[in-house]
């Protein structure tokens, strides 16, 4: 997983409320088979809307998004933080997120952050014509005019998100203490934990 | 370890603390994977571009399912048949090729062995009781009939399992559904599933796991137990329990992957020793009288809309929460039902029987039985029975049943997940009906605009055999009482 710290650049001012994964990525693209190419898919139904901000050229390969309370909810599928990373979008700033959304975002290092209503109002007023800048470290959201906004993170998700840790790698290195559990298991509950299938 | 009375999921959650965090997040160690094409190729893309291996391959299993179309897989000379929609072939071929990379065992679409995942894993031996197992799918409930924990995960977990052979979990609550008293005739284990589910709610297992108790599961086959686990995520629970008993040891004895020998008899002394103790509590407890349930039908949108077969369509205005009249309204016209309509007036144009809910041999017999001498009714289009694997599939020949099944007018197809949600060729068309055994009656499942109502094996018979929602009691018996 990319190690994240600072994400600068232009802001998609969407704003929207209650976008559902539906929205960000819909049902017929889930047969895909890899992570990346479903930036296409993304907002797809969106896309079609007049002065959509996901076709405007100022926003082209933004780095951040702006969304409104909410942001994720419905259905459960991981494909929805796939797309964002595939348009690009490392970091979305939203009043509010779903659980599941924001835990998917968080596996697959995109940052979630979170701040008042008023602050969404001045980053989407800032991000038309200019960027805004996140810093992991201090916990704060930046603009060319002075504006600082800063926000609240679960200390261990910042941990793995600034040094790029994955969970898989992080259990990956208790990988002793799997040993361990693996041995002590062989012994007692060996009809489950001894070799079954050879390929 | 503590000496508390303990319940059998808190048991079988002790064996399986591999370390705990301070926030009481749990490093579990997972004995059987199951994989299949839908939800893993991500998750084998991100091992490769990490150069991370499968922590252990010998645990995990590989089996295509949900994309398979139920037909013809080899034409007459062995060639496969070619899979018409790119995707799906492209899902199945990925999964074909993962797992030997990975050195993961695979079984294949045309072997004998193969089927829905969540029917393999018993069938096979590699589900056992007391083993932790999971699939990224929602329905590896289904395994808990075994008393096994088991449950659905997603993607990045399928990777966290592949590479580590854990999962960092937080225990959940304990949910007690106890059902007592004597089944009906016609009440089947789906009957009681369904009924519970009423009951409960789709929300009411959120965040427990729910372990069914009393004598009505205890007298019933394994199959049956499979079946009312199964369903445990329509009621909110990320997992379902059965205690392990003789019936249990019974049925996982000799299978293909169970444990042999002196490993059996230590199998089997530690299996006895995980009901839940004399005292245990639980975090919740609903009893349900087994003469209260009834051959039970769905009739909206939501596995909590059931009734049972004698009831009518209800009125949104028959609930008291305005956001369940709300959905009771949108239900009702996605549907095409009026309120008052006697279910059994209700025609059906199109039955499916199949699914890791109703697939195995005794949902296969149940529907025959009702089958044997009588034929589909003229208005349904479309019946089809699909067993849950090729050893179903070759079980069922070698009793007979597909000849009955064929001569009363349905289908007889291969194993696979066919027509329970639309990722394959079989679908129920838009506007139209069908009698389900599936576990999901959502919007669009089986098909854009498919009308499903949820049933046992033996009600979907019977609603083949007159063309409408029916009681099966009321169907004359065709053949000699034994
Ligand atoms: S039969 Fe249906 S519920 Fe079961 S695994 Fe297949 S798609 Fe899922």
């Amino acid at each position: 997983m990319q190690a994240i710290n600072h994400v600068a650049g232009k802001a998609i001012p969407f704003g929207r409320k209650n976008v559902d994964t539906d929205v960000i990525i819909p049902a017929h693209w889930l047969k895909t088979i890899t992570r990346t190419g479903l930036g296409k898919g993304a907002f797809e139904s969106i896309k079609l809307e007049d002065g959509n901000v996901f076709t405007d050229e100022r926003w082209a390969g933004a780095p951040i998004l702006i969304a409104g309370d909410n942001f994720g909810c419905g259905s459960s599928r991981e494909h929805a933080a796939w797309a964002l990373l595939d348009m690009g979008v490392t970091c979305v700033i939203a009043p509010s997120f779903s659980d599941i959304f924001s835990g998917n975002a968080f596996k697959n290092g995109i940052l979630t952050v979170a701040l008042p209503q008023e602050a969404i109002d001045r980053l989407m007023e800032v991000a038309q014509d200019e960027t805004i800048d996140i810093d992991l470290d201090t916990q704060s959201v930046t603009t060319p005019f002075q504006d600082r906004f800063t926000f609240e993170i679960d200390p261990f998700r910042k941990h793995c998100l600034l040094n790029g840790l994955d969970e898989v790698g992080l259990t990956m290195a208790q990988g002793e203490t799997i040993s361990t559990y693996e041995g002590k298991a062989r012994e007692t509950l060996s009809f489950l934990a001894s070799p079954v299938l050879a390929a | 370890m503590t000496t508390a009375p303990r319940t059998l999921y808190q048991k079988i959650w002790d064996a399986h603390v591999v370390d705990q965090r301070d926030d009481g997040t749990c490093l579990i160690y997972i004995d059987r994977h199951i994989v299949h094409e839908v939800t893993s190729p991500q998750a084998f893309e991100s091992l490769r571009a990490a150069g991370r291996p499968v922590r252990r391959p010998d645990l995990t299993l590989a089996v295509p399912d949900h994309n398979l179309p139920t037909t013809a897989r080899r034409d007459a000379n062995g060639n496969r048949v070619p899979i018409a929609d790119p995707q799906s072939a492209q899902q199945l071929d990925m999964l074909e090729k993962n797992a030997p990379s990975f050195g993961i065992r695979y079984i294949g679409d045309a072997d004998p062995e193969q089927g829905i995942v969540h029917v393999v894993g018993p069938e096979q031996g590699f589900s056992l009781p007391g083993a932790t197992i999971v699939c990224g799918d929602s329905h590896t409930a289904c395994n808990g009939g075994l008393g096994a924990l088991a449950f659905g995960i997603g993607t990045s977990e399928v990777e966290h399992v592949l590479a580590t052979q854990t999962l960092l979990l937080k225990q959940s609550k304990t949910f007690e559904v106890r059902v007592e008293g004597t089944l009906g005739a016609g009440v089947t284990p789906k009957d009681v599933i369904l009924h519970v589910i009423g009951v409960i709610g789709t929300a009411g297992g959120t965040g427990y796991v729910i372990e069914y108790t009393g004598n009505v599961f205890r007298e019933m086959s394994v199959e049956g137990r499979l079946t009312v686990s199964n369903m445990s995520i329509e009621g909110g629970a990320r997992a379902g329990l059965v205690a392990p008993d003789e019936t249990t040891f019974a049925y996982v004895k000799g299978r293909p992957y169970a444990p042999k020998g002196a490993d059996w008899d230590k199998a089997v002394a530690w299996w006895k020793s995980l009901a839940t103790d004399e005292g245990a509590t639980y975090d919740k407890s609903v009893f349900i009288r087994a003469e209260d349930i009834q051959p039970t039908v769905t009739w909206g949108t939501s596995p909590e809309d059931t009734s049972g077969i004698g009831g009518v369509v209800p009125a949104p205005e028959d609930f008291a929460d305005a956001s369940k009249r709300d959905a009771v309204k949108h239900s009702l016209d996605y549907m095409g039902l009026t309120p008052g309509t006697k279910l059994t007036d209700v025609e059906v144009q199109n039955v499916f029987i199949g699914s890791c809910t109703n697939s195995r041999i005794e949902d296969i017999r149940a529907a025959a039985e009702v089958l044997k001498g009588r034929h589909k009714a003229d208005n349904v289009k479309w019946a089809i029975v699909v067993p849950g694997s090729g050893l179903v599939k070759a079980q069922a020949e070698a009793e007979g049943l597909d000849r009955i099944i064929i001569d009363a007018g349905l289908e007889w197809r291969e194993p696979g997940c066919s027509a329970c949600l639309a990722m394959n060729p079989d679908k129920v068309p838009a506007g139209e009906r069908c009698a389900s055994t599936s576990n999901r009656n959502f919007t669009g499942r089986q098909g854009p605009g498919a009308r499903t109502h949820l049933m046992s094996p033996a009600m979907a018979a019977a609603a083949a055999v007159t063309g409408k929602l029916t009681d099966v009691r009321d169907l004359a018996p065709m053949t000699e009482p034994a």
